[in-house]
């Protein structure tokens, strides 16, 4: 057969046309536990199970901030979580029409032989914990591949095993019922220029729908996440439309119209800038069958985080600070961002050298 | 670099787009000297070349018919020919708003070992030829691949031979001036149902389009030249709509936006069925980011041959005839047939020979 289509076809392509859903995005909040020591590291609050949730029901307990969302990612800790109530997140997010989903890789290991290139790692069993996380309420998951660009990066190497990774955790997402957002994150660290990157990303998107069209998945019920096409971090920025350009054109040149949705990841730019070249996508005048979306992590939370500090007494103007920029970014899918919505914080560079997750 | 750009990268991005113009299509007038003779014989016509010259003018003067069409593929020595009053053909199309384009394969070749699958050969010398076809007024080119269904087919190999050779032939194409239309042709040939054809028709176009990519082919400076996704010939036909839906949701699958237009092969298809499938596509609901259009043969060349029979007074009612198909093909590419085209004699006629050689 071509595309697999098992008991759950139906319920994927409907849940990802709906997270598709123009307005909407996603929240990227499916840090593990690592990743999310240093964000707390860096308002000094402690990297416990309790400041973890609280950050998480600070989020999803934002008033109006939940409209601007389709679905939000999760790590396998707070698919489990509740609110201090005793409300299990799952249901908070069900109840205001946000599909939850759940990371599902389990990090990156180096390619022997390469020059630091890797692949990611999470096959084991990863058809038996897919079906749990459909019975605790997830409906899509998420894996991370990255790349990327050196002189002589990406490899054929790695391109192929992270196309091939890539597809594999997509088939058997698809077999028990998540809808799999593919990620095939190329870096920004680089002197290289946008037509670099512009080239990387086109090689490594053909690889990756080849690699899906192998393996049978069926398109309709997936998402891609991307990076946009940037400058690398070494090199001079450019204006929101040329990054709107080069990327909606390389997207046109591999992407089929079968995908519903785009939603891109922020990699290291600031809040802002984010948004802005989000919009810009979205105001371009060509012909994009896919909708143009966020699925962000640091570009949502970073402001939210700083006025947070972790004390209680600042939730408030915290969850002011998280609606701005989910309706900045719900806007700017709509090509009608304004811009100007941020603090000074809503500017500031996220970009981290060798981040890891 | 990811896509190759030339000093024609504009002209072809140009000429491409224009081939795609809604309402408009591609006739097939390229039928090699062997295959015409066939045509030719059919209606006991001597296959000279004054013959082949005078149903090729008879195509190309048919008074209305030109504006239905936005390219001519031509076959080598057609290039070269001019109306009996000595205009070149290729400025009759011109004139008419209509772009010549040359086929530049050189036919297919069996690949040892398979059950009879085939590539295709002609790029020795190919940049050579095209850059002598571009100064002789083409503007885009054809190539086919052809690929059937079997136990056993298509094979990978027959798969990745194929894909690789359009590829190869794409970027030399664009390398030299002229868009290439890209043509994997799966028979129809077979006891095949459709989900069988959708399932190899989707496999052997992401095999082409990954080819296309490593080859760096400018996408949007190509047309695609795929069958129509149909039940197999001796298995039970289906519903116009049933093959739209087919056919587009295999292209939804696996061909990127960038390219302007899908231009569809009629196969062994009648005239009247060719025209009312391409006709479902275009009503069909959906995400068609390309134009669905028609590089039709047989399918626009038959009732008219027929009309014909070789006979100078024939010539008015042939016209009549092709301008009757090409008006209904138009019609059919914005979706507004409504199926009562004159049925001239043999619109309806299967025009399927198994097996079929060109």
């Amino acid at each position: 057969m071509s595309a697999f289509v098992g008991k759950y076809a139906e319920e994927l392509i409907k849940t990802a046309k709906y997270i598709a859903t123009p307005g909407k995005g996603i929240l990227a909040a499916d840090e593990s536990t690592g990743t999310i020591g240093k964000r707390l590291a860096s308002i000094n609050v402690e990297n416990i199970e309790l400041n973890r949730q609280a950050l998480r029901e600070l989020l999803f307990t934002s008033p109006n901030a939940l409209s601007c969302l389709s679905g939000v990612i999760l790590f396998e800790e707070t698919l489990y979580q509740k609110t201090s109530d005793g409300k299990p997140f799952v249901e908070v997010l069900e109840e205001n029409g946000v599909v939850p989903g759940i990371k599902v890789d389990k990090g990156t290991v180096e390619l022997a032989g390469t020059n630091g290139e890797t692949t990611t790692q999470g096959f084991d069993s990863l058809g038996a914990r897919c079906s749990q996380y459909y019975k605790a309420g997830a409906r899509f998951a998420k894996w991370r591949a990255v790349l990327k660009i050196g002189p002589t990066e990406p490899s054929e190497l790695s391109i192929q095993q992270n196309a091939q990774g890539l597809a594999r955790y997509a088939i058997i997402c698809q077999e028990n019922g998540l809808v799999p957002i593919v990620e095939p994150e190329v870096l920004t660290d680089g002197p290289h220029d946008i037509k670099k990157c512009a080239a990387v990303t086109e090689t490594v998107l053909a690889a990756v729908y080849k690699a899906l069209n192998d393996h049978h998945v069926l398109l309709e019920g997936t998402l891609l996440k991307p990076n946009m096409v940037t400058p690398g971090s070494d090199s001079p920025k450019v204006a929101a439309e040329v990054i709107a350009e080069h990327t909606v054109t390389a997207l046109r040149r591999t992407v089929p119209p079968a995908v519903p949705g785009i939603v891109f990841l922020s990699g290291g730019q600031s809040e802002e800038e984010a948004t802005f070249n989000l919009n810009a996508m979205n105001k371009l005048e060509v012909l994009k069958p896919w909708t143009l979306s966020f699925s962000f992590g640091r570009a949502l939370q970073q402001s939210t985080l700083k006025t947070w500090g972790g004390k209680k007494e600042n939730i408030g103007k915290a969850q002011e600070a998280f609606l701005a920029r989910a309706k900045a970014n719900s806007e700017a899918s709509l090509g009608n961002y304004t811009g100007g919505s941020g603090t000074g914080l809503a500017s500031e560079s996220l970009f981290v050298k060798g981040y890891k997750y | 670099m990811s896509a190759y750009k030339g000093k024609y990268y504009d002209e072809l991005i140009a000429n491409a787009a224009y081939i795609g113009t809604p309402g408009k299509g591609i006739l097939a007038a390229d039928e090699s000297t062997g295959t015409i003779g066939k045509r030719l014989s059919s209606i006991n016509v001597e296959n000279v070349e004054s013959n082949r010259r005078a149903l090729r003018e008879l195509l190309f003067t048919a008074p209305g018919a030109l504006q239905y069409l936005s390219g001519v593929i031509l076959f080598e020595e057609t290039l070269y020919q001019s109306t009996a009053a000595g205009k070149p053909f290729v400025e009759v199309l011109k004139e008419g708003g209509v772009l010549p384009g040359i086929k530049v394969d050189k036919g297919t070749v069996e690949l040892a070992g398979t059950n009879g699958e085939t590539t295709t050969q002609g790029l020795d010398g190919l940049a050579q030829r095209c850059q002598k076809y571009y100064e002789a007024g083409a503007r885009f080119a054809k190539w086919r691949a052809v690929l059937n269904i079997g136990s056993n087919e298509p094979s990978q190999l027959a798969i990745n031979e194929n894909a690789n050779g359009l590829a190869r032939y794409a970027i030399i194409c664009q390398e030299n001036g002229l868009v290439p239309i890209v043509e994997p042709e799966i028979l129809v040939d077979g006891p095949h149902d459709i989900s069988k054809c959708a399932e190899v028709t989707e496999r052997v176009l992401a095999a082409v389009y990954k080819a296309l990519n490593d080859h760096h082919v400018l996408l949007e400076g190509t047309l695609l030249k795929p069958n129509m996704v149909t039940p197999g010939s001796d298995s039970k036909k289906v519903a116009p709509e049933v093959v739209a839906e087919y056919t587009v949701r295999a292209l939804q699958r696996t061909m990127p936006a960038a390219v302007p237009a899908v231009v569809f092969l009629s196969g062994g298809q009648s005239e009247e069925e060719a025209t009312l499938n391409l006709n479902a596509m275009n009503k069909l609901q959906g995400k068609k980011p390309w134009t669905l259009t028609f590089s039709f043969g047989r399918a626009l060349q038959q009732s008219t041959l027929k009309a014909w029979a070789g006979k100078e007074e024939n010539i008015p009612k042939a016209q009549a005839a092709l301008l009757t198909r090409c008006k209904a093909n138009s019609e059919a590419t914005l979706g507004t047939y409504k199926g009562n085209a004159t049925l001239a004699e043999g619109a309806a006629e299967s025009l399927h020979v198994k097996d079929y050689k060109y």
